[in-house]
């Protein structure tokens, strides 16, 4: 039995302990950056830290996708998604077939004022039109400016990070 | 020194010191330990912006308070209210009047000046009940009830660990508490003094413990208790007199430490056969100790609120009856313990 193991025993030992596990944090962050100190945080402003890569930062938009369905608007439980779409007639498939009626996106708004950010759009869109970026930078000094509109949306396509592999054995099955 | 001045530039000296004396350990304590220490142990880096490394920051706090609206809410008893938080600040200054700083350099010295230092430092647990009652507001109430009931508690014991100072050094003159403890030796040996830590080493700890209840720092915040009162006694305030009571919270913090090394620590002296100086009376001290001397309370100030705010960045808090069970029934038969046993070894040595 080592000397240690018998002072782990004495009452009140633990609150030397905390102390010493305060004093450690505390140097740890005392320690020049080369020897491997510093602090567990980031000073935001000047640097950035990644957000995970599923985080789920802002909705973005593939417009080309959308067929203006309406199930995101119907199943926002904050109905902050707005849409506005028309019919219009497309050219046939083939020569000599009818014109085709496709849906037209108009408008697409999404209020982040009012989202709780509850992905419930993105797992209902049929089409793959709504995506989670892991964007947080976009807030607005004005609560009405939060209301972000198609071309906003579209841009943080961009910041869409591509679908991570598929663990083995969860090929998609057929075709 | 002081005293072949005129009477009123010799109290505009009293006066500057004063404010020195209160503010400079008020506003290292908050930038040193409140924004840095605690942020290293919570593994960050806390202000970096206002000034290097943050060192500005004090004074964009500062300036942010004193903008801020003075509120009074609409039921409280607005006149208590209002003066409330300079009560608080008063003791505080009151209580920085007999800490000496050096052979000359004291505010007033009198031999009764360790129980005015008693006496004066409960004058701010009045301010702070009185805050909490005239704000109107429950969670106010009951925190400057917590507080009177705290400080009450703790007050005891920290008298009691005093007496053992008193009874080895023979007065209550802090003065003269300082230049026993630097003109003592232990057992023949004056290489370093007496410094009554050695000694006194239970009074010691209770002293500490005592000033942490009566700072209301964690783990003995149940007045402020910010998950169950918002902000005790404090709720209802805003703008400067917010600030008053936060500053007057570091300064007490910071005097009392100064106080614990007046106590504990042999203040502001050096042992005196370092330099063999006569051990009575202050007139054989050199003169230049009057300029050393507040730097090296400072230096032992600031060694004491170390292990103040260390503790405090530390430990959860106490539960209010634990709280109380604490003072009366471990701290109170120590200390009187600690008493009788320094009297029966003050007649047998």
């Amino acid at each position: 039995m080592g000397l240690g193991k018998k002072i782990g025993n004495v009452p009140g030992i633990g609150l030397f302990k905390g102390l010493k596990v305060t004093l450690n944090t505390m140097s740890q962050v005392m320690k020049p950056k080369k020897m491997g100190g510093g602090a567990q945080t980031v000073q935001y402003p000047h640097e950035k830290e990644a957000p995970p890569i599923r985080a789920r930062g802002v909705i973005a938009l593939r417009e080309e996708n959308c067929t203006v369905c309406m199930l995101c608007v119907r199943s926002c439980p904050d109905w902050c998604i707005y849409i506005e779409g028309h019919k219009d007639m497309a050219p046939p498939r083939r020569a000599g077939g009818a014109p085709r009626k496709v849906n037209k996106l108009d408008r697409f708004d999404i209020d982040y004022a009012l989202c709780m950010y509850c992905g419930i759009c993105v797992e209902v869109c049929p089409f793959d039109a709504l995506f989670w970026s892991p964007e947080y930078e976009y807030s607005e000094p004005r609560i009405a400016d939060l209301l972000h509109d198609i071309d906003r949306l579209g841009e943080w396509m961009e910041t869409v990070p591509e679908d991570p592999a598929l663990e083995a054995g969860a090929d998609k099955k057929g075709k | 020194m002081i005293a072949s001045l005129p009477y009123w530039v010799a109290t505009l000296l009293r006066i500057l010191g004063g404010a020195v004396a209160v503010l400079l350990p008020a506003g290292t304590i908050v930038y040193v330990y409140l924004f840095k220490m605690m942020s290293f142990m919570q593994s960050r880096l806390g202000p970096m912006d206002a000034g290097p490394y943050g060192s500005l920051q004090l004074v964009a706090e500062v300036g942010k308070w004193l903008q801020k609206e003075d509120i009074a809410p609409e039921k409280a008893d607005k006149r208590i209210f209002r003066a409330a938080p300079l009560v608080v600040l008063v003791s505080t200054f009151l209580l920085v009047a007999v800490v000496p700083f050096g052979p000359d350099a004291y505010f007033t010295n009198f031999d009764a000046g360790l129980f005015y230092l008693l006496a004066v430092s409960s004058v701010s647990t009045l301010g702070i009940l009185v805050a909490g009652w005239s704000s109107a507001n429950k969670y106010s109430l009951l925190g400057g009830l917590r507080a009177a009931g705290q400080l009450i508690a703790y007050e005891l014991p920290m008298v009691l660990a005093v007496l053992g100072v008193v009874i080895q050094a023979g007065t209550m003159n802090l003065q003269g508490i300082v230049v026993k403890q630097n003109s003592d030796s232990i057992f023949g040996w004056d290489g370093l003094g007496n410094p009554y830590i050695l000694t006194q080493f239970v009074g010691f700890l209770i002293f500490m413990i005592a000033v942490q209840a009566e700072l209301t720092q964690v783990p003995f915040d149940m007045p402020i208790a910010e998950s169950e009162l918002v902000s005790g006694y404090m709720t209802e305030y805003s703008g400067f007199r917010f600030l008053i009571f936060f500053i007057a919270e570091f300064a007490t913090a910071g005097i009392f430490a100064l106080i614990a090394s007046v106590l504990f620590l042999g203040g502001w002296g050096l042992p005196f056969s370092w330099f063999g100086w006569a051990p009575n009376g202050t007139h054989e001290i050199a003169n230049w100790m009057n300029v050393a001397g507040p730097v090296i309370m400072f230096t032992k100030m600031m060694v004491l609120s170390t292990i103040i705010m260390w503790v405090r960045f530390t430990y959860p808090r106490f539960r209010e009856d634990q709280l109380q069970r604490f003072a009366w029934k471990v701290l109170i038969p120590v200390s009187l313990l600690n008493i009788a046993v320094t009297a029966v070894l003050k007649v047998v040595f």
